[in-house]
């Protein structure tokens, strides 16, 4: 009897201490995401400027202006072609550099390896300020390249048509070094024995790529991909770098808007024109898209959770 | 003799394709170095100079005069030291309680933080400035950190570390008569410690490339963390390439020299998930 009540207070005890472990993620969690995405929510609700000095309920009303505002469409648009360019170049060009890489009989792979993963560790800023000269259209060193080869030279980030594949072309650089290393992971995982039976039944090297090293890599390649999708609906430093200050001195996400990706776009509602209800309403939007995004990954990789 | 010359084309190949990639991520870090150490005149000209004609170091010296350089320095790692901290701390003691110990709705509680990885930071931002506003601390170093003091994902991944140190050992410390505080720091703590390197480099290197919060928070020299200090400094020089490839070459080669010396754990700590962007 007496002993039953010890074992209950020390179950007690043991659970008191437990939560005091996990108390100050908690009491973060609640006041740093918990309460902020609630007052969001709210104030999505309201026609709410500090500078138009405004704060009135509207339900839904900027949810449904949304639908009708050219710049959310356009930047929708940009996001979407940013998204349906980048993620598939990265991982075309980051499966076929870890399958070179992870031949046997191929020297030097270590210095490439370090070579592709320096972009990810480079600071994005100081890198975007480099591209940003390198794509200038008269002295920079693209358009020089190009005219050795007798090829037109855009105008890159001066001209709207030009500004955005220039950024995608730093997305993809910036990137294909982190999914490359991930890929390389997940072949390592593949045993070898796999491909010494293939190859004494006669198989050759395309064959054992479609048929084995490409199907159980499949789980990675779509971890991965949705994780860079979720990167490019997210994408902000390389557009508001590349198209401000710098030598042309233009807006974040010009020229012409046509670089104003989406989170440029609630930037420029929430911290230019202080559109604090309208800019909340959008940034729900984003939340919509990351979430679903993020189930499919969660879904497809089927991490095994504890709880 | 056949099967040798296909071969020796399709490496050519591969070395080809391999060559060409890494001209390419090379390019920019390449071009900046070059342009770092040559005066005006010389980066402007056409065909570029890969090589310096006209050597000089006034660029590096103009930017450190010019722009407080050491200040941003400084107030990247002041910024970038307290979240790192805050969340090995958080993460790895929310890791603990949820993996090792048992009490009432610790199963909702996981499950709410761990939905917050769905929640990107563009959704709070706006809330948290005004967070910022309320408290008084916009433009100053709590201003810039106090978003980031917990992050979930690291509490997810130190969950699962800790799910594999075996209980008994922690058992056998209670029986002995430890504390829980000394069991967690001297015994739990030590077990982990690969994994907390890696939850380290990874919070090190998204929070040392943080842009959007600083960009919005910070408002002097006296706060701006590095890469909104040199956003700054390119928006009030950016006629000057000169001064600009140098300060992208300052602010780039710290992290580099670190990554080259501690490559393997910066590959493990950055895959570690690109949840963060």
């Amino acid at each position: 009897m007496i002993k039953a009540g010890k074992k209950l207070s020390q179950e007690r005890r043991l659970a008191l201490i437990g939560f005091l472990f996990v108390l100050p993620a908690v009491i973060l969690f609640i006041v740093l995401v918990f309460i902020p995405l609630l007052q969001a929510f709210y104030m999505s609700l309201f026609d709410w400027s500090t500078i138009r000095e405004v704060k009135k309920f509207i339900g839904l009303k900027n949810y449904i202006d949304m639908f009708h505002d050219p710049k959310f469409i356009k930047s929708v648009k940009v996001t979407i072609t940013w998204t349906i360019i980048v993620v598939p170049s990265i991982i075309f060009f980051s499966l076929l550099l870890a399958l070179i890489l992870n031949l046997k009989s191929l020297r030097f792979k270590g210095l490439f390896r370090t070579i592709y993963f320096i972009p990810v560790v480079t600071n994005m800023v100081a890198a975007a300020f480099v591209w940003r000269w390198l794509f200038e259209p008269t002295n920079g060193v693209i358009n020089y390249f190009l005219s050795l080869l007798h090829l037109p030279q855009p105008g890159w980030l001066a001209d709207p048509k030009w500004a955005l594949p220039a950024m995608m072309i730093v997305g993809v650089w910036k990137q294909i070094g982190f999914a490359m290393v991930i890929f390389l992971a997940g072949l390592q995982t593949i045993p070898r024995d796999m491909f010494e039976a293939a190859y004494l039944d006669g198989a050759s090297g395309v064959t054992m790529l479609r048929k084995i090293t490409l199907p159980l890599l499949n789980p990675t390649i779509v971890f991965t991909s949705v994780m860079l999708v979720i990167n490019a609906f997210r994408v902000f430093t390389i557009p508001y770098v590349m198209s401000a200050g710098g030598f042309t001195y233009g807006e974040p996400g010009g020229p012409l808007d046509s670089t104003r990706v989406f989170v440029i776009h609630i930037y420029d509602y929430g911290f230019r024109q202080f559109e604090l209800g309208y800019a909340s309403a959008n940034a729900f939007f984003l939340l919509l898209v990351i979430m679903v995004a993020t189930i499919i990954q969660f879904k497809t990789l089927e991490r095994p959770f504890e709880y | 003799m056949e099967m040798k010359r296909t071969n020796i084309f399709v490496l050519f190949l591969l070395y080809g394709i391999l060559i060409i990639g890494a001209v390419w991520m090379l390019l920019p870090l390449a071009w900046m170095t070059s342009a770092a150490f040559k005066p005006m005149s010389e980066i402007i000209q056409v065909p570029p100079t890969w090589i310096p004609k006209h050597f000089t170091l006034d660029n590096i010296k103009e930017v450190f005069k010019q722009v407080p350089f050491a200040r941003y320095f400084l107030n990247s790692i002041v910024t970038t030291g307290v979240i790192v901290l805050s969340v090995l701390l958080t993460s790895t003691m929310a890791g603990y309680g949820f993996a090792k110990f048992n009490f009432k709705g610790k199963r909702i509680l996981f499950l709410l933080i761990l939905s917050s990885l769905m929640i990107p930071f563009q959704v709070r931002m706006i809330p948290l400035y005004q967070i910022a506003q309320h408290l008084k601390i916009v433009d100053t170093y709590l201003g810039v950190v106090f978003p980031w003091l917990f992050d979930a994902m690291g509490v997810f991944l130190m969950n699962q570390f800790m799910l594999t140190i075996p209980n008994e050992l922690i058992e056998a410390a209670r029986i002995d008569g430890a504390s829980e505080g000394r069991i967690f720091f001297t015994i739990v703590i030590p077990q982990l410690k690969p994994a907390i390197s890696a939850l380290a480099i990874f919070t090190f290197s998204w929070s040392w490339e943080e842009f959007l919060w600083p960009l919005i928070v910070t408002n002097s020299d006296r706060v701006r963390t590095l890469p909104v200090g040199l956003q700054y400094f390119s928006e009030q020089y950016g006629i000057n390439i000169h001064w600009q490839m140098a300060g992208a070459f300052v602010a780039i080669l710290p992290v580099l020299i670190v990554f080259f010396i501690m490559q393997k754990q910066f590959v493990e700590g950055i895959t570690l998930t690109g949840l963060k962007g």
